[in-house]
């Protein structure tokens, strides 16, 4: 019986891998046509933005010439799309070097920014939340909330400003911008992402904390906390051992979203921390019409948020059982 | 006797890191608002190439100095023949390539053929045109002999875009740039920042900088907590508004010069109403430049009346041309047909100059009777809608290239101006090397432009900077979009 039940709860597993997998595969081929075609539309021509208004209209064909760009719009698709599929992703119209090695500079700023953001909203907003739901409706409650709500309010780059004048300006701890590179040691590279990292992390932060304290207000009213209250469990072991654990479903979906709206935060505080990270670059290369990167590079953002969000999916099931043998 | 060993030796240590602190500083951090594509000046328009390698890196036969002077570099004097036409340069002798390779006239002969070649992607290969055959006479001396005789030849193989390459190396100086300047390249890391060190091999006079690192700073906003958090030493391209903010602190000078660029409304000169001469000089009358200059340059700017700088010796003041007058205005329009008014769209590319100016223009031209709508663009878009396919009706752009009155009689430019009368002045020009003669050429453009009021002339764009007020020798003016740090030094 043992043994049959947990050979079902294993195929109920793997179907749902595989329509999470197929979606995924589904929703990145999509996304590839989107983006190629929104980004073939927006007027703007690389080869002209690099030669500037003293070139002959001669020049410019001839440069679009040795950039690719004469070619018709299915075939570049293809050829982009058919490199994507073996990692290969082109070349920089403005660097001429391969993008990957573009995103290989830069993804190791972004990608620890984004993980040090995370993992810093977590660790505020987990506490703030259960503080919040503890106290519900009571003064701590309404001053935590009336914080979160402030910085759900205030931008994050008016906020990394402040901070800026704050620590680098008047405190000087930290610079105020720049990155040495990991090769400068692993401190000086860490302080230079400490700003950026706060200035991301705490409007998420902020999202985060209202969203678990209302999970938990929620959880809380259910009869399964009454009766473990009434069997004598202490407060604080019902709601961390009961009331979290099945407040977590939301929080988690939250979180997986938040890892999307964290790789758009960059775009703007990369810019103000002047960072080389991902973002700035994505940018960069907007105003430049480095369409091959900004392709790219979209790509590979939109393919990091679909595996999160399959992350978070898988981990549903680990955090509530129930999802594991549901039919 | 140890004890007082012991004292000396303390007291020696004490004077040596004293002597050291007080030594003046060698390096330099320069913040830059845009990252250069690649680091090839004979390669792309971009102005950030010049920023960081012009007169540093590279250099060409002639260069510009910081008041817009043509001096000469790598050719150390010259000779022109009594009908304008040849050329000969004398080249300085000694001078190595950052790679270890001699510089001769071979390589002179290399740069120039390349720049004007038919496959040649060179952004300003106008410059060339006028190019007839390079000869190499002898190691140190070169022959160029020219199509016909043209006023502006040094002028223009001062720019950034004619530096002398070597052929070794000039596929790879995108990546990697090797000149004869004082300063070589040492790393780029993309997206932040550009380090040049000293070059021991240098020809010229030593430079006191041993190191320059060029960051890439793009948020205005970011700026000025950069400066102050002594993060960046230097800020020469700032726009206005964010340099009040710092020009009390005595730690820092904030320097206000000239640039090369004009200012304007520009005018699609075929599209109705604007093909009407009244319509041009209506919008010239409604516009209040001293308004305008307050408004988007933080006061900053000088008016102009045509096409030319103020600080070029040959100006025209036409600035009286058309006084700040709504009734004229109006009556203009009037006559033209239009009292009920005329509907038009107003591109505006991202510089704050045209973005700030275009609202106040905007509410100027609606109360004579013109309602404009504005559509904010992006560079990309402007050079292809605007500047390529001229769907335009009005736009604002400084046009920074030095000494470019000539683009009103290039063929198919997007100001769709055409004047015979005016095209002939500048054929002349280009063939007119004695300098009384081409400044009264030069007057006569002036004065055609501004009574055919082909764009709206508005102000000389000023260039700010910012910088430690220990610092000397950067430039105050910007003749070309140019760092110059041959002369910067430190203070005490």
């Amino acid at each position: 019986m043992q043994s049959l039940l947990g050979r079902r709860t294993g195929q109920n597993m793997t179907a749902y891998l595989l329509k999470r997998l197929i979606i995924a595969v589904l929703t990145l081929v999509l996304a590839s046509m989107v983006v190629f075609a929104v980004l073939e539309i927006i007027p703007g021509d690389p080869a002209r933005l690099m030669l500037g208004m003293n070139a002959s209209a001669d020049q410019v064909e001839l440069l679009r010439n040795q950039m690719g760009l004469n070619a018709p719009l299915a075939l570049r698709y293809l050829h982009w799309a058919s490199g994507l599929l073996s990692l290969d992703f082109g070349r920089s119209y403005t660097y001429s070097v391969p993008v990957i090695d573009l995103v290989r500079e830069r993804v190791v700023v972004s990608l620890p920014l984004a993980l040090i953001a995370l993992a810093l909203s977590t660790l505020i907003a987990i506490p703030v939340g259960l503080f919040s739901a503890g106290r519900h409706g009571r003064a701590g409650d309404t001053i935590a909330m009336g914080a979160a709500q402030l910085g759900v309010a205030v931008p994050n780059f008016w906020f990394a400003l402040m901070l800026i004048y704050l620590f680098a300006v008047w405190l000087r701890l930290v610079p105020a911008g720049g990155f040495p590179g990991w090769g400068a040691g692993v401190w000086p590279a860490l302080k230079s992402l400490f700003l950026p990292a706060i200035a991301l992390a705490l409007p998420q932060a902020a999202i985060l904390a209202r969203v678990t304290r209302s999970a938990l207000i929620e959880v809380l009213n259910e009869d399964y906390i009454r009766t473990a209250r009434a069997k004598g469990l202490p407060y604080r072991t019902v709601l961390w051992r009961h009331a979290l654990r099945n407040a977590m479903i939301p929080v988690l979906t939250i979180l997986g979203l938040q890892f999307a709206f964290l790789l758009a935060g960059t775009i703007i505080i990369e810019n103000v921390f002047y960072l080389p990270g991902l973002g700035r670059l994505v940018f960069q290369a907007i105003t430049q019409r480095d369409l091959i990167v900004v392709e790219s590079v979209v790509m590979l953002l939109v393919a990091a948020v679909i595996a999160v969000n399959l992350l978070v999916d898988l981990s549903y099931a680990v955090v509530d059982p129930r999802l594991r043998s549901r039919q | 006797m140890k004890l007082w060993k012991t004292i000396l030796a303390a007291a020696a240590l004490a004077l040596a890191a004293g002597a050291s602190a007080f030594a003046a500083r060698t390096d330099l951090v320069i913040g830059i608002p845009l990252e250069p594509p690649h680091l090839d000046p004979t390669a792309g328009a971009a102005a950030a190439i010049d920023e960081v390698l012009y007169a540093n890196v590279f250099e060409g036969l002639t260069r510009i100095g910081p008041n817009g002077e043509v001096l000469p570099d790598l050719a150390e004097s010259w000779t022109i023949s009594d009908d304008g036409k040849v050329y000969t340069f004398k080249l300085h002798s000694g001078v190595k390539f950052h790679d270890g390779t001699d510089f001769n006239a071979d390589d002179v002969k290399f740069s120039l053929d390349r720049a004007r070649a038919d496959t040649s992607v060179n952004a300003q290969k106008g410059l060339f045109a006028a190019i007839d055959t390079v000869e190499v006479v002898d190691p140190a001396t070169v022959k160029i002999t020219l199509k016909n005789p043209q006023g502006s030849f040094l002028y223009n193989m001062g720019w950034g875009d004619a530096v002398i390459v070597a052929p070794e190396t000039a596929d790879t100086n995108r990546e990697k740039p090797i000149g004869t300047g004082p300063f070589k390249f040492q790393s780029w890391a993309k997206g932040s920042s550009i380090t040049l060190v000293k070059s021991d091999t240098y020809w010229g006079a030593p430079v006191s900088l041993d190191k320059a690192e060029f960051r890439i700073v793009p948020d205005a906003a970011a700026a000025i907590p950069a400066l102050l958090s002594g993060d960046v030493q230097a800020i020469p391209f700032l726009d206005p508004d964010s340099a009040a903010q710092i020009k009390d602190d005595p730690r820092f000078k904030v320097v206000i010069g000239a640039t090369e660029g004009e200012t304007i409304l520009s005018i699609n000169n075929k599209k109705p109403p604007f093909d009407r001469p009244q319509v041009r000089q209506a919008i010239s009358y409604a516009l209040d430049r001293k308004a305008i200059i307050d408004g988007a340059s933080a006061g900053l700017g000088v008016p102009i009346g045509s096409h030319m700088s103020p600080a070029s010796k040959d100006y025209v003041n036409l600035t009286g041309r058309y006084p700040h007058d709504v009734a004229k205005a109006r009556e203009l329009l009037k006559e033209a047909g239009f009292e009920n008014g005329i509907k038009a769209t107003l591109k505006l590319p991202p510089p704050s100059y045209a973005r700030l100016g275009g609202e106040i223009i905007a509410s100027e031209l609606r109360d004579v009777g013109i309602d404009l709508e504005i559509i904010p663009v992006e560079w990309a878009q402007w050079l292809d809608q605007v500047f390529t396919k001229k769907d335009y009706d009005l736009t604002i752009v400084s046009h920074t290239e030095p000494n470019d009155i000539d683009i009103y009689s290039r063929k198919d430019y997007y100001f769709n101006y055409d004047n015979p009368a005016f095209d002939k002045i500048i054929a002349d020009l280009n063939l007119t090397s004695d300098e009384a003669r081409r400044k009264e050429l030069l007057g006569q453009a002036q004065k055609i432009l501004a009574d055919d009021a082909v764009v709206g002339f508005l102000y000389e764009l000023p260039k700010v900077g910012v910088w430690d007020a220990k610092l000397q020798g950067l430039w105050e003016n910007a003749p070309i979009q140019a760092n110059d740090l041959t002369k910067v030094k430190w203070t005490d």
